[in-house]
């Protein structure tokens, strides 16, 4: 199950969190600073996947811009892997060429997406044709 | 995207008032509302699993439907269901595998692709039920051996989602029943992924072998060398990984290699949770595979060094029982011991090496128990050493106070004794109250040391000790004490209540006497004194009613659960409790004398006061001793009712005067006249003043171990004294659930004769069959008796062959408890003829439904033996009974009861009325009308065994009102779904 989504520039400013089992706001900085740090740590030819206390992170480097999935240790870790690039790839689709400003400044949609793609930290959809289906009819009514 | 937010925040009140408009969804010709819906009821599923029971086969719809999407969010639900309980849904194994078998066959349109991979996610959710339900289940298994073959087969795409797949394939081929080639494949794909040069997927091939080498150690064998570089991997995760791997292959040949590789780990790894984590793992496989004792002292030496004080309390604790208990040969344990020791100084020896504080503990325990098995040594060079890391600054007074009571146990083996002299001088002015106790009990019985070395025997830290627990000796004196005119005492509680009855402010007396007194700063300690009062609390009663010269009898349960938990704290607590005990006794004895005199001639002003000290005092040792004897004995239990029952009696006996009646709190208030208290021990009895302190030291030795666990268990001594009778119902509760179900078995034996009469007394349900094939049919009917509900299950042979060894069993459910008929397995079945089984069942807990499973074994003639399974759906109903009270009992319980619920339910028009919607519930849940006012009604029934639970309920219009109170915090909720269903569904 999936604990957490982080989305956290090298710079170690979080652009997007969302936390699929509560956790107290104070404690996330918190929690938010650590993982970041241990991510960063993390040479390429180190693995992607890191023991974190008593969940897994799982995370993924796209330019700048660091993806971390926190999960618990009944998930596959390739699949969270994978998922991640699902999640791009489905940004990138919609933003078309995505970068860290675009999700800065959409951050709404970008939760639709998340919400669309992650519902009570399981996956519940990976088309990409319909994870973009709600947003774009909300697009389509926002222009009328 | 309002069904989205349903999903992601919905309190669980307002389910049943959505739950329809989400039920219509499912039937929406859109797929993603339909989607949707299914995902806001998995949200409910979740969040309250028993209120969306009954939709189970919507779900079924749903994971038929003709869109993927929808198909796909129902797998959530089934995954948790099936997560839960997987018997109940193996019926379904064969549709998960048609439609892996689609997925994996690349029926799916093509946007669902992923990198050309066919809905990977979806497949390994499938993969995942699929192990689950396959899990020891052969025939389950079997029908999965094809598509999973299928899936590895297919999975050949060099793409790390393929990897994905293939590692959830392999696990599943491993939790599920085995088959040999799967088996092969599976290996071979770990192979390919251990050996990958791309560090993820060597990852994942560690982890999928940590748990494959579970089933299969040979496989290891294979990966061998690649385990090997992977643990001098640069990477530490990998490392981590790969010692997960070998601390599941270890034995007893490996384990100094693994241990020392893990050690090498740890002393690199600096975070918290790592090495709490990593500690635990290395002292159980030095504990259970140690091959010798110098590895395993050094092992542990090491384990105490690193893990220091983050380590879990249980591993310092299971060391020391370990050398204390030792093994079957004793040559070993001793040189066990030797070694431990010897190893120990050396460590102490080290300049300038900060040891954490558990590890010093640890040392000093095992110095001051041990030291006597060294030669070379004196006990004196050992005390030195000791004096030294007393003096030392970063040591903590905890460890202080160990360290102390390891030089108690040395002196009387020493010859000279300056440097104790120097310690006990330094250690009588410390501000540690805790230590100045220690010091001057170590003073008191250096002055005699006869009683010291019968005090502290050397090596018997495991041995019982005699204690006198009863006091006998204390019964001339009060008795002598009686005859002069003081007032017998009263037990603590009675007084409680006589004061209570009178004053009703003093309600928090026993919770007011422990603060209260443990912020006194007295020359005694705050901690004794509090652990005083806890003690005269509870045993006050005890200890007097000895000395009413009532014999008292084994052992008193109150301070079982205290006494027995500073065991588990800590090991050292035996010893340096239990040798002063006796000596208090026997101080006692001389000490009685004096005494007696002195309250002779103060027997007018001071009798009262004197008294009070001599109950505190004999209840602190009642206290003591019993305790110590619980510590040795560890079991109080076998005593307890008994002695519980026998309490209450002697309550009812023990004294009328009420002269006496402020006696509970008056030695605490003259001991905060601190001054005075002091004066008297000074002025009249230097040796008691001697007692006293020790005892106190005691005490707070006690609350050393004890301090953690001090506050609940005061809180729950106290109610126990203050409310026996409650503990007596728990007893009683106890007892009575077997008498009652032995008398439900009897009157299954009876009733199995005449079991048509049976039926016709009470409540019946109709026959129901719930399986059968060619030769018999097992069909079952519940029959609601008033005290349990009886489930008979009636077996028909219909072939002309005699069956044997028929043997019907239930399978135990968690929320049920379930008594069977004895003799339930017969040795033939004749032909054509029928034959009963009875199960009297019992809910454990509030629940809505739930089955119950059980299976039938028989044999015919000359065939090998059948087995037919069989389930009995149990609902709440089947629990509930009327619960006849009157108004005037209705009102009292109503007020009595914590848990409500509230709820309006709209009426279906037939029932627009009170009587007949009263009538509805009366009938179908079996609730008991106790009066109707107006348009409000009062209605009560119970759970069985006995949980009540009352409603209460108006009609508005065609809007029904309903009110639930329980003592069960769970039971109005189940209630009121029933309610609801029958008010609304009819």
């Amino acid at each position: 199950m999936i604990q957490f989504f982080l989305m956290v520039n090298k710079q170690g400013q979080t652009r997007l969190s969302k936390y699929y089992e509560h956790v107290e706001i104070n404690k996330r900085t918190l929690l938010e600073t650590e993982v970041i740090r241990s991510c960063l740590s993390r040479s390429n030819e180190q693995c992607s996947f890191i023991e974190f206390k008593d969940f897994k992170l799982i995370y993924r480097q796209y330019a700048t811009l660091f993806i971390v999935v926190g999960v618990n240790d009944t998930e596959n870790e390739m699949t969270i892997y994978e998922f991640i690039h699902n999640f791009v790839e489905v940004l990138d689709e919609y933003f078309s060429r995505v970068s860290e400003l675009d999700i800065m400044f959409n951050l709404d949609k970008v939760h639709i997406i998340l919400d669309e793609m992650v519902l009570n930290g399981c996956i519940v959809e990976t088309n990409k044709k319909r994870i973009l289906a709600p947003l774009l009819i909300l697009d389509k009514m926002s222009e009328s | 995207m309002a069904l989205t937010v349903v999903s992601q925040i919905f309190p669980r009140e307002m389910i049943p008032a959505v739950l329809p408009l989400i039920e219509d969804k499912l039937q929406h010709s859109k797929e993603i509302i339909r989607r949707k819906a299914v995902l806001a009821l998995y949200k409910f599923h979740l969040i309250a699993p028993n209120q969306v029971q009954h939709i189970h086969i919507k779900f079924r719809k749903a994971l038929c439907d003709r869109d993927v999407g929808v198909m796909a969010a129902s797998l959530h639900i089934y995954f948790r269901m099936i997560k839960e309980n997987s018997s109940g849904y193996k019926d379904l194994t064969g549709s998960f595998v048609t439609i892996l078998k689609q997925v994996v066959g690349g029926k799916l349109p093509v946007d669902f692709n992923y990198h050309s991979v066919p809905a990977p996610w979806l497949q390994i959710q499938l993969l995942r039920i699929l192990g689950l339900l396959g899990k020891d289940d052969q025939r389950t298994s079997e029908l999965m051996y094809d598509v999973l073959d299928e899936s590895l087969r297919r999975a050949e795409l060099n793409h790390n989602v393929t990897y994905a797949i293939l590692f959830e394939c392999v696990h599943t081929v491993y939790s599920i029943y085995p088959k040999s080639e799967l088996l092969e494949k599976a290996a071979k794909c770990i192979g390919r992924f251990v050996l990958s040069p791309k560090i993820n997927l060597k990852y994942l091939g560690l982890k999928a072998l940590t748990y494959v080498i579970q089933q299969d150690p040979t496989l290891a064998l294979q990966h061998q060398m690649t385990i090997i570089e992977c643990l001098d991997h640069p990477d530490p995760i990998i490392k981590r990984e790969t010692l997960e791997l070998l601390y599941r292959i270890t034995n007893a040949q490996n384990i100094t290699v693994i241990v020392q590789k893990m050690l090498e780990y740890l002393q690199q790894s600096k975070e918290e949770y790592i090495i709490v984590n990593l500690v635990g793992k290395i002292a159980e496989l030095a504990e259970k595979y140690a091959p010798d004792n110098a590895w395993f002292i050094q092992t542990m030496n090491a384990v105490f060094s690193v893990g220091g004080d983050v380590m879990h309390p249980d591993i310092p604790n299971n060391f020391l029982r370990l050398l204390a208990e030792g093994f079957d040969d004793e040559t070993e344990n001793q040189q066990l011991r030797l070694y431990a020791v010897q190893s120990y100084l050396t460590l102490l020896d080290a300049e300038n090496v900060f040891y954490p504080q558990k590890f010093l503990q640890v040392m000093s325990w095992v110095l001051g128990e041990y030291s006597y098995l060294l030669d070379e040594e004196t006990p004196e060079e050992v005390i030195t050493k000791l004096y030294k890391l007393l003096m030392n600054d970063s040591v903590s007074s905890e460890t202080k106070a160990w360290l102390l009571a390891a030089v108690t146990k040395l002196t009387p083996q020493a010859h000279s004794s300056n440097i104790v002299e120097r310690l006990i001088q330094e250690f009588t002015v410390s501000l540690d109250t805790c230590m100045r106790q220690h010091a001057f009990e170590l003073k008191h019985l250096r002055e005699n040391v006869e009683l010291m070395k019968s005090l502290l025997p050397v090596d018997k830290s495991c041995e019982d000790m005699v204690v006198d627990a009863s006091l006998s000796f204390l019964d001339g004196f009060v008795a002598e004490e009686l005859s002069q005119g003081a007032a017998p005492y009263k037990p603590h509680h009675q007084r409680q209540e006589e004061k209570l009855s009178q004053e009703k402010v003093l309600n928090f007396e026993p919770y007011g006497l422990s603060f209260s007194s443990s912020g006194f700063t007295g020359r005694q300690s705050p901690a004794g004194i509090s652990l005083g009062s806890d003690i005269s609390g509870n045993s006050a009663e005890t200890g007097l009613k000895e000395t009413n010269s009532l014999k008292l009898e084994g052992i008193k349960k109150l301070w079982g659960k205290e006494g027995y938990l500073p065991k588990k704290e800590g090991k050292t607590g035996d010893e340096t409790e239990v040798p002063p005990v006796p000596q208090e006794s026997i101080i006692m004895e001389n000490v009685d004398q004096t005494i007696i005199k002195k309250d002779q001639s103060q027997v007018l002003t001071q009798s009262k006061e004197e008294k009070e000290k001599q109950l505190l005092a004999s209840s602190l040792f009642v206290g003591l001793g019993t305790e110590s004897t619980i510590n040795l004995l560890g079991k109080a239990d076998t005593v307890s009712h008994k002695f519980r029952r026998k309490s209450k009696v002697k309550e009812t006996k023990s004294g009328e005067t009420t002269s006496a009646q402020n006696m509970p709190c008056s030695y605490f208030s003259s001991s905060s006249d601190v001054t005075y208290e002091d004066d008297y021990y000074l002025d009249t009895l230097q040796d008691r003043g001697d007692k006293e302190l020790n005892k106190f030291s005691l005490n707070s030795e006690l609350l050393d171990s004890e301090s953690l666990t001090e506050l609940p268990s005061v809180e729950k001594l106290s109610s126990c004294t203050l409310s026996p009778p409650s503990l007596f119902t728990d007893d009683m509760e106890g007892l009575r659930s077997p008498s009652s179900t032995a008398a439900s078995v009897a009157n299954e034996i009876s009733l199995a004769s005449s079991l048509l009469e049976e039926t016709s007394e009470h409540m019946h349900s109709d026959l129901v069959e719930v399986c059968n094939n060619e030769t018999i049919s097992v069909s079952s009917y519940k029959i609601w008796k008033d005290d349990c509900l009886l489930v008979v299950w009636s077996v028909s042979n219909k072939s002309g062959l005699e069956l044997k060894s028929a043997d019907l069993e239930i399978s135990s459910a968690e929320n049920f408890k379930i008594t069977e008929q004895p003799g339930c397995c017969l040795p033939v079945i004749e032909t054509e003829s029928i034959k009963t089984f009875q199960y009297s069942v019992q809910m454990e807990k509030p629940f809505t439904e739930g089955n119950l499973f059980g299976f039938i074994n028989y044999q015919m003639m000359d065939t090998h033996s059948v087995q037919l399974e069989f389930s009995v759906n149990l609902s709440l109903l089947d629990f509930i009974r009327p619960l006849k009270i009157s108004t005037e009992n209705f009102g009292k319980l109503w007020l009595s009861f914590a848990n409500d619920v509230k709820q309006n339910v709209k009426m279906s028009e037939s029932q627009a009325a009170l009587p007949s919607a009263l009538k509805t519930l009366q009938q179908k849940l079996r609730l008991h009308v106790v009066e109707i006012i107006g348009n409000e009604g009062l209605l009560a029934c119970q759970l069985l065994p006995s949980i009540p639970c009352l409603l209460h309920f108006r009609v508005h219009g065609d809007v029904l009102a309903l009110w639930f109170r329980s003592s069960c915090s769970t039971l109005p909720d189940y209630l009121l779904y029933q309610c609801q269903k029958v008010v609304e569904g009819s």
